[in-house]
């Protein structure tokens, strides 16, 4: 008998897909979405709803993958979508005014910057040379996870927004509950602190070896 | 000239909006001086582009 727990309740017919009696990725991957819905949707219940539909809708084609990472790659396209539509839908689902006090807290460039707004010395961004060839390197994703998971939670939110959810700024500012001036200071700061992470924990140490 | 803090908030509100040909221009001059601000503006679309292949990563780690 397969294993067939990560999938139970779905109510579907599995027993001939094999990618689908692989439970420790299903695991897996359930746990990375709920993740990142819950951190999108600020709402585990609306969040796990968004995963359970996604997973549904992507199993009944499991059939048709290659591998586990098509699968996971088509599961995170159908749920960027169900958050989107929720996020388009439901506005100002968390209290604004608390997520700005959070990030005021934050607000220090003195580390980056010098008194007259140029960089530190030791803090001016490196070239990076090829990044391109780090996306297919798969360290690099664990060091980049890790560098996401480093930015204040209201930052990597709106930041994921914008660039994974691929909402628009407008959007982004009414879901959320925050003025277009909000947005630009976070996603101004999420990208200082993102490439600093990108570049000590990786971009250098590449260069150095 | 604009400073290097500047730059980089026009750098990273260009991928929200466009640039006003003014900001265009004193941003172009000051990214020509300042290879710390190059650097970052060619980072941020690297940001976004592996933000976009995030879910595509392939895990091929065993799992036992």
């Amino acid at each position: 008998m397969k294993d067939t727990s990560a999938i139970e309740g779905l109510g579907l017919e599995v027993s001939d897909a094999s990618i689908l009696s692989d439970t420790a990725f299903l695991n897996d991957l359930r746990r990375q979405m709920v993740k990142f819905a819950t951190l999108q949707l600020s709402n585990s219940h609306a969040a796990e709803d968004a995963v359970q539909e996604a997973l549904i809708g992507a199993l009944k084609n499991a059939k048709s993958f290659a591998g586990r990472a098509a699968l996971k790659t088509w599961v995170f396209a159908i749920l960027r979508n169900k958050i989107a539509d929720v996020l388009r839908q439901k506005q100002r689902m968390v209290d604004a005014s608390s997520l700005l006090r959070e990030d005021e807290e934050s607000e220090d460039f003195s580390e980056l910057f010098d008194q007259k707004g140029f960089w530190q010395a030791d803090e001016k961004p490196a070239t990076w040379g090829n990044p391109q060839s780090a996306l297919h390197q798969n360290q690099f994703w664990k060091v980049f996870e890790a560098c996401l998971e480093g930015l204040p939670g209201n930052q990597a939110r709106v930041f994921m927004m914008k660039e994974f959810v691929e909402l628009d700024a407008a959007e982004i500012c009414t879901a959320v509950g925050i003025t277009t001036t909000n947005l630009n200071v976070m996603m101004h700061r999420s990208r200082l602190r993102l490439r600093e992470c990108l570049e000590n924990t990786w971009f250098q140490k590449g260069e150095q070896a | 000239m604009m400073n290097c803090l500047e730059a980089t908030k026009l750098i990273s509100e260009s991928q929200e909006r466009r640039l006003s040909v003014p900001e265009k221009v004193t941003l172009k001059m000051h990214v020509m001086m300042c290879s710390g601000c190059k650097n970052f503006s060619l980072q941020v679309p690297f940001l976004s582009k592996a933000m976009r292949a995030y879910a595509q990563w392939e895990d091929d780690e065993p799992k036992n």
